[in-house]
């Protein structure tokens, strides 16, 4: 009996999806009393990476190393996924929501004929049975859902289990069941040519959103900025407004059409609050709002607030920040 | 070209939701519903990857309860050909609606099934990939680029910091992410003429649930904070409190 974690990794280096996958499942292996197997697939050179997931907890790592799981092929990953589940008889299985895992969770589900709570915020073990905590309607409410078959299968929310060492070592196995070349029906491969310095605004530290209040996109400068800053792990957000305006790329909308992220730290800049946008960034730690208006609604959600010109306040903020990070 | 989508009746975005009277329920009294607006983005791609082949059908289509049936005209209305509402409850988490959709759809002849990326009533973002499970299909999800070259699907989907490409043949299962079109609004002929379009309907019974929700609960409570001052000298004092009262720099 075991939980199964999902390893993912990006170009032979593990994501910081596979350690929050694994820390998750670790506190769900605990709980149900039976020990954590992690799957990992990837290129030949993966294999380096296998022992690291001791650190965060894997009793043993099922580890399928082979060119054809260089880049994700969603039929190679499901058919593997399903493979480790039978392998290591999981009762359950802790898929990160990231961008991979948002479209393996369902099609391994499918394969097993199994639940799947999407999104997860909070997984764990009432009455024996395996429950989840996860927002629906873009985080107006939270539903608690129970599993009423076996095994359950859980996509948890990226930044909801911040990853936690509990080393072990780890033992690491082949995955008997080999990539099959022949039932290929899928290329993938990443667009050339786009590769962003920044995080992606759902797996960021930090995040800087603006709204329509920086009435321009040029403006945006001010909180590129800002963010540079703020140091790596700062993401850039927008509101809907914003992007359905064509000032931003439709990747970087925070709300209920857009991402749902909840990072340590978010910046709302010149946003006014709307309810869709406020869904999507409820759960951030800590909020910090900046607006002209004293009556906007994103005063009410935020943690701290200055009323003011954020044309005078965010170059003031950035120059505070760079101050604060070069005396370390 | 034969294309289905598969569509939903959500809760307009800027709706009110709030947690009904069991505890165990959603309350959506007096909101507006409306199509799932991921599914615009699916129906505008039906239309004109339709309408480039100049020849084929749009079938739209949907598991839900009688007032689906307004979800489905407004399918038609932008410019499907016919309507299928499977009568019947959709499920908790995504498979058991997949299933029925799955059943539905392999009963007609198509080449392309498309989908929104997810619903934003309960966003699972399961039934897409579920469903080309099921059917044993490639496909993609999020996808925010789509071209075809005869059989031959080229589709760019969304990733964290840039873009996956994906190359299979028809036929295939796509979801659509927003960025992929600019979805049409109905015209008034549009919607004269939609009135007139075959809507079929088939009772599916209800989907099958693998998760029970016991709790419906309101967000984490989040209570007005403060404000730190006015304009930019409020600035360090901002600094300071994020630094050493909420430590988060």
């Amino acid at each position: 009996m075991s939980v199964l974690a999902f390893a993912e990794q990006r170009g032979g280096a593990l994501r910081q999806a596979a350690v929050e996958a694994v820390t998750a499942g670790r506190m769900l292996a605990d709980a149900l009393d039976v020990e954590l197997t992690a799957v990992l697939l990837g290129p030949p050179t993966i294999s380096g990476e296998a022992g690291k997931l001791g650190r965060y907890g894997a009793d043993r790592v099922l580890l399928g190393s082979s060119d054809l799981f260089a880049e994700y092929v969603p039929e190679e990953y499901s058919e593997a996924v399903v493979a480790a589940v039978r392998e290591s008889e999981s009762k359950a299985v802790v898929v990160s929501a990231s961008a991979l895992g948002k479209d393996l969770a369902p099609r391994v589900a499918a394969r097993l004929k199994a639940g799947l709570a999407s999104d997860a915020t909070e997984i764990g073990v009432e009455d024996g049975r395996v429950i989840a905590v996860r927002p629906a309607y873009g985080g107006k409410v939270f539903l608690k859902v129970a599993f009423k078959s076996e095994p359950a299968v859980l996509g948890v929310r990226p930044r909801a289990y911040m990853a936690e060492e509990a080393p072990r070592d780890a033992r690491v196995e082949e995955l008997s069941t080999k990539p099959d070349p022949a039932q290929l029906r899928t290329k993938v491969r990443m667009a050339a040519g786009e590769k962003k310095e920044r995080p992606d605004v759902a797996e960021a530290e930090i995040v800087v959103a603006g709204g329509r209040g920086l009435q321009e996109s040029e403006h945006w400068t001010l909180l590129e900025d800002l963010a540079d800053a703020l140091g790596p792990a700062t993401a850039l957000g927008a509101s809907r407004a914003v992007v359905d305006a064509g000032w931003r790329p439709h990747d970087e909308q925070v709300g209920q059409t857009g991402k749902v992220v909840s990072p340590p730290l978010y910046f709302a800049v010149g946003i006014s609050g709307a309810i869709q946008h406020l869904a999507g960034m409820r759960t951030a730690k800590c909020i910090v709002a900046i607006n002209k208006d004293p009556e906007a609604p994103i005063f009410k959600t935020a943690d701290y607030g200055i009323v003011g010109d954020l044309f005078e306040v965010v170059p003031r903020l950035t120059e505070e920040i760079q101050k604060l990070r070069s005396e370390g | 070209m034969n294309i289905i989508v598969c569509i939903k009746r959500v809760p307009d975005s800027e709706g009110r939701i709030s947690v009904g009277g069991d505890g165990a329920s959603v309350d959506t009294q007096g909101v507006k519903f409306v199509v799932n607006p991921y599914d615009e983005f699916a129906i505008e791609e039906a239309l004109k990857l339709k309408e480039a082949a100049g020849t084929g059908s749009v079938t739209a289509m949907t598991l839900g309860g009688e007032e689906s049936k307004e979800t489905l005209r407004t399918a038609l209305a932008m410019g499907a050909d016919q309507g299928v509402l499977l009568k019947g409850k959709p499920s908790v988490d995504g498979l058991g609606t997949a299933e029925k959709l799955a059943e539905a759809i392999s009963a007609r002849e198509y080449d392309l099934v498309l989908f929104g990326k997810q619903a934003i009533d309960d966003d699972n973002l399961q039934v897409p990939a579920m469903v080309a499970e099921l059917l044993g299909l490639p496909g993609a999800t999020v996808v925010v680029s789509l071209s075809l070259d005869g059989r031959k699907v080229t589709a760019e989907r969304e990733v964290e910091g840039g873009h996956e490409v994906l190359e299979f043949d028809l036929p295939a299962v796509i979801a659509a992410q927003k960025g992929l079109n600019e979805p049409r609004y109905a015209s008034l002929k549009g919607i004269m003429a939609a009135k007139k379009k075959p809507l079929e309907e088939v009772d599916v019974g209800d989907a099958e649930s693998r998760l029970e929700v016991l709790q419906v609960m309101n967000p984490p409570e989040r209570s007005a904070g403060e404000i730190v001052g006015e304009g930019a000298d409020a600035v360090p004092e901002l600094v300071r409190k994020l630094r050493e009262e909420a430590k988060v720099l």
